[in-house]
């Protein structure tokens, strides 16, 4: 991986980083085509038990066939598909112990809540008392235990998401499969349901598998997150390690919000990288590990809360700095974020947090500004 | 916006429905004529249901249609539920075009030619004729009208809620029964009805298929009128259009209290956070 840790990192629970932890879902290079479509390709992956993760891409990347292909929906086209160590093909869904949270919810609309929660009990055999019980449970899990008599269509949106995951949740799966599980709420539920999940998953102590095309969701419930395009993963990191040290454009561009200058290396060793970015003069020096040649085309990333913006030119000069001019001012209250026209006509966007409640703003539309950031700020990327 | 009724607008409602309905509103106001000579008024009277129940050959003839129409009905509307799902469910398999359409041929096909080609069959192929022939004949042409019927309600079935039972641990055939047939069901039962009623009503087919010692009640009424027509056949009209009508006005009843106990129920939900 590019660039120099973030420091000592300290985690309860980081499997991953742990080479004699036994994988529990695993694709060996798994392949899996529609016709003329390649929809996975050459792909392998490794999941841990009692892990949030969380595959995340653009729609058609490949990540929900991934997730079928768990809950044996579809099969791999070559390659394998392990659970806990066994070969999942030719095991139906149906003898699969894993359950999934629909994206449409697909919950029955001829049963009732309680029948809907119960229906993969009583699948099971399970005896009468049991099934009522685990019912019982789930609802108060979800907080829907005066609505347990109703049919879906007598629930509002949120509430039958509800009954979605406490179905999917009832059997105590080995893994649970969330199909874009939020997609249909408005931002607070959203924000709350986020909550709400991570905190079931920490106490029933079970592997959740997300499918995600929102970076923020993502970010907010899971361990670890794959970053998925055209049917191939391109990294796999916690969620700070992929806002914070990226390992292309693709992912840098992604996940949030990032400026990008394109340069060539001007010398590598030491742990420091310089890069002559083209047209704007300045030169930029990072601290990090890379291998490239001197000349190669590399590319400066930079979060816009990592730049500071300010009037006055710096004492040393172009290095890790850039001249612009104000072309725009987005204010969003707790933030405001400028968008500095450089020289070249490219944009870079700076956050500056409002500390103060100014009206007035000392630096404003049209004012010549110098944009700086420090030597750990941003990364150089080489794809 | 409440639009009145010009002259012109309910002379033509007033006459559509007078051609519509009139031909039945004398058959049953002349079912309870007192006089043998049905176009002849006698005073009133319901002797002639009387004397229905008493006529052995329709009564025999009643219950060899109503056997058919069951069975047939019930057979056509397996056989046009398997259709169905074959049709919506196997995406393109080849010749799936030449399959579709091919199921729509006998609704549009002349009720002589079917009856004719059915009855080269069962001759060429040995069949003694009388109610099986008619029953099979009535299942061949009423499972196409089912299958059309349960395929409108099919496409619009969300596959995922099967993926769903599925994932729960129900097997297929299981997950058919509990998930899908339920509800299919409006589309199943509807096909059933439509194909009870075409069996009911049927004259051409079952003339031409069937053999000695089974006659289907259209067929009983048809050759009495050429003898000339009698009250009793009037009265047996009349309760086959009572049959009917309720039937039809309990359907119509029952599909709009569902749909406005499913609009008020959703009302309230979406009202409850």
């Amino acid at each position: 991986m590019a660039g120099k840790a973030v420091g000592p990192v300290r985690r309860s629970f980081a499997p991953w980083t742990d080479p004699a932890s036994k994988p529990f879902i695993e694709f060996r290079k798994v392949t899996k085509r529609f016709g003329d479509f390649v929809a996975v390709d050459d792909l392998s992956l490794i999941i841990y038990e009692r892990e949030f993760f969380a595959l995340l891409g653009p729609s058609g990347c490949g990540k929900t066939t991934l997730m079928r292909m768990v809950a044996g929906f579809e099969g791999p086209t070559e390659g394998q598909v392990l659970l806990d160590g066994q070969d999942l093909a030719g095991v139906p869904p149906y003898r699969r112990p894993t359950n999934m949270m629909f994206q449409s919810y697909a919950l029955f609309p001829h049963m009732t809540v309680e029948a809907n929660i119960g229906f993969g009990l009583k699948q099971d055999r399970m005896a009468k008392g049991e099934i009522d019980a685990r019912v019982e449970e789930m609802l108060s899990l979800v907080k829907l235990t005066p609505f347990a008599k109703r049919k879906p269509h007598q629930l509002s949106g949120g509430q039958r998401q509800r009954v979605a995951l406490a179905r999917s949740l009832a059997k105590w799966p080995k893994v649970l499969l969330l199909d874009e599980p939020l997609g249909a709420l408005d931002k607070k539920l959203r924000e709350e349901t986020q909550f709400e999940l991570t905190d079931l998953q920490q106490k029933l102590g079970l592997t959740f598998v997300i499918v995600t095309h929102d970076q923020e969701e993502a970010m907010t419930v899971a361990d670890r997150i794959a970053v998925m395009n055209q049917g191939r993963i391109v990294q796999i990191a916690t969620p700070s390690e992929i806002y914070e040290q990226p390992n292309s454009r693709y992912v840098a561009d992604f996940i949030g919000d990032i400026n990008v200058l394109e340069g060539r290396i001007a010398s590598t060793g030491n742990g420091v990288v310089r890069l002559e970015c083209i047209g704007t003069g300045a030169t930029v020096e990072v601290d990090q590990d890379l291998t490239a040649a001197p000349g190669d085309t590399a590319w400066f990333a930079i979060r816009p809360e990592k730049i500071s913006i300010s009037l006055d030119r710096p004492q040393n000069g172009t290095i890790n700095a850039v001249e612009g001019e104000v072309w725009d001012i987005g204010y969003l209250g707790d933030v405001s974020v400028y968008h500095v026209r450089l020289p070249t006509g490219a944009t870079m966007k700076a956050t500056v947090t409002n500390r103060s409640r100014l009206v007035e703003r000392p630096i404003t539309w049209e004012d010549k500004v110098w944009l700086t950031w420090t030597r750990d700020g941003g990364v150089i990327l080489t794809k | 916006m409440i639009r009145r009724f010009s002259f012109f607008n309910l002379t033509s409602v007033t006459l559509g429905f007078a051609f519509l309905y009139l031909p039945i509103v004398l058959l049953v106001i002349y079912s309870f004529n007192e006089s043998r000579l049905v176009t002849v008024w006698g005073g009133w009277s319901t002797k002639w249901y009387g004397e229905l129940f008493r006529n052995e050959a329709l009564m025999d003839a009643a219950w060899v249609t109503l056997r058919v129409a069951l069975l047939s009905a019930t057979v056509a509307t397996i056989l046009g539920t398997l259709a169905a799902i074959a049709l919506v469910r196997f995406g393109r398999f080849r010749g799936r075009t030449l399959f579709s359409g091919m199921i729509y041929a006998p609704l549009v096909m002349p009720d002589v030619i079917t009856g004719l080609s059915l009855l080269l069959l069962f001759v060429a192929m040995g069949f003694a004729r009388g109610f099986w022939t008619i029953l099979l004949a009535h299942i061949t042409f009423s499972t196409c009208f089912v299958a059309i019927v349960v395929q409108s309600r099919l496409v619009t079935f969300d596959r995922t809620l099967e993926e769903a039972a599925l994932d729960l641990g129900c097997p297929p055939l299981k997950t058919f029964f509990l998930i899908t047939l339920p509800i299919i069901l409006p589309g199943v039962v509807a096909g059933w009805m439509l194909a009870f009623t075409l069996s009911l009503d049927d004259l051409v087919i079952a003339s031409f298929v069937t053999g000695p010692g089974a006659t289907t009640l259209p067929m009983r009424i048809y050759s009495q009128v050429r003898l000339g027509v009698t009250p009793e056949i009037n009265a047996v009209c009349t309760i086959l259009i009572g049959i009917v009508t309720v039937g039809v006005i309990a359907a119509s009843i029952i599909t709009k209290r569902q749909e406005v106990e499913r609009r008020r129920a959703e009302r309230m939900a979406m009202a409850t956070p």
